[in-house]
């Protein structure tokens, strides 16, 4: 049945989500990191984690950014064909970004132009992926990406042939020469296969799941596990200083992909991972 | 934990061992990749920059803003690497500390020694943490630059580890 909502509404909703992804820490996260304050022995990460867990009540409880860097905006939106939005979706997007911004007391961390470098001063533009699905609902997932982790994440195209041991050395390597950049512990989200832009998609949607949880696929939850394993023995540790937290989670996304290719891309996500998720 | 009052002297770096963990007190510049290009393209062009580096510690942070009856906004620090072309440059014109997240380069780190100056990381993502042990905050040069303008901080009992020095 055809649903008509305003795009005031879509607005609101956007606002709502950066507010929320930017003040308070993911539960399956915090819960992650608790963990690992439980399971450390030595003093320096345990006291890198315990700075990590009360910056995020402080956060919470002032409605302040857990991070500074409050991120680039992305928008995924899940469109029913039987929803009409009233309105131009995109600019309420823009607005309600616009708005969490303001409001949220976060900083505006985007360039309007990658060469010429001017800031916008209002964290716009987002970035925004639609997909049109059945249904008369819009299924909304933001994520404030910020780029100290950004900006180590990376994308490999493989042989088909290849071992599923070269891509696990890829990932930990990824890790190694990240060190303590990306501000680990990380939850390092995985895409495997589709196309070159399929595989960077998938890596960042695989965050999404919660921690904890295992790909249904038993030989992805395998290689998750074993992934995880290989990282956290690398001892980078808690903001590097040590210790056996370097990633609190691995989790991987597949899609089927061409017979001479295996893209894949890992995307690696702050201990600050900052998402959000609601349905209208 | 020791603590260390700021501005730091070369006889003050001399007692840090590498991965102490200390609080550290005192005036603070802040400045992340922008402010770094423009002092670097500065003296390059021999031209006078607007700070004064002598004995300065720099760290690396561009905060959020904040609300009226707040210091600052969260100030967490940002990844050092990205200022590692910059930094022999401004350590021969006189920096001598430096706040961060992150490894720095070979190149970095035998500056640093060669400088007898000391390069600190703090908690990388806690900026709302770290907020709380800034008692002041000025911007003091390049306003234009917004969030990554050069900022004076007063910071009381900031958690740091000595990583290079």
């Amino acid at each position: 049945m055809t649903r008509i909502i305003d795009a005031k509404l879509i607005t609101d909703m956007i606002k709502d989500l950066f507010i929320r992804a930017n003040t308070c820490l993911r539960p399956d996260i915090l819960a992650g990191l608790k963990q690992a304050r439980k399971n450390e022995t030595k003093e320096k990460p345990r006291y890198a984690l315990d700075a990590i867990i009360k910056n995020a009540s402080i956060a919470k409880k002032k409605m302040l950014a857990i991070c500074q860097d409050t991120g680039m905006a992305v928008v995924y939106l899940k469109v029913g064909q039987s929803l009409i939005v009233k309105g131009d979706l995109k600019k309420a997007v823009a607005k309600g970004v616009a708005l969490a911004y303001k409001e949220g007391y976060f900083r505006s961390s985007v360039v309007n132009d990658p060469l010429i470098r001017k800031n916008t001063n209002t964290n716009l533009p987002p970035i925004i992926y639609t997909d049109i699905v059945p249904g008369n609902k819009i299924n909304i997932k933001v994520v404030a990406k910020g780029f100290g982790c950004e900006n180590v994440s990376k994308t490999r195209m493989f042989r088909p042939t290849d071992p599923v041991s070269s891509i696990e050395g890829f990932i930990v390597d990824a890790m190694k020469e990240a060190g303590s950049r990306p501000c680990p512990p990380v939850y390092i989200g995985i895409g495997i296969g589709g196309t070159l832009d399929k595989a960077v998609s998938l890596s960042r949607e695989a965050i999404f799941r919660p921690l904890g949880k295992n790909s249904k696929d038993k030989h992805i939850a395998r290689l998750e596990k074993s992934i995880l394993k290989k990282v956290n023995n690398l001892k980078i540790g808690p903001v590097g200083v040590g210790g056996s937290a370097t990633a609190l989670g691995v989790s991987i996304l597949t899609y089927p992909t061409h017979i001479a290719g295996l893209p894949v891309s890992v995307n690696i996500s702050c201990h600050a991972t900052r998402t959000q998720e609601a349905t209208i | 934990m020791r603590k260390i009052f700021l501005p730091l002297t070369k006889e003050i770096i001399k007692t840090l061992k590498q991965g102490e963990m200390v609080l550290l007190s005192g005036p603070v510049l802040t400045a992340r990749d922008a402010a770094h290009k423009r002092l670097a393209d500065t003296l390059k062009a021999g031209k006078i920059i607007p700070v004064v580096l002598r004995g300065e510690t720099i760290y690396y942070v561009g905060p959020t803003p904040h609300r009226k009856l707040e210091v600052i906004g969260s100030c967490g620090p940002t990844t050092s690497s990205r200022m590692d072309p910059f930094t022999p440059l401004l350590l021969k014109h006189g920096l001598i500390g430096m706040i961060g997240k992150g490894e720095r380069s070979k190149e970095v780190i035998l500056a640093i020694k060669k400088h007898k100056a000391v390069y600190f990381i703090t908690i990388g993502g806690a900026g709302a943490y770290l907020s709380e042990k800034v008692k002041s905050a000025k911007v003091v040069a390049y306003k234009d630059l917004g969030p990554e303008a050069i900022y004076r901080l007063e910071i009381k009992d900031f958690p740091a580890i000595t990583e290079v020095s």
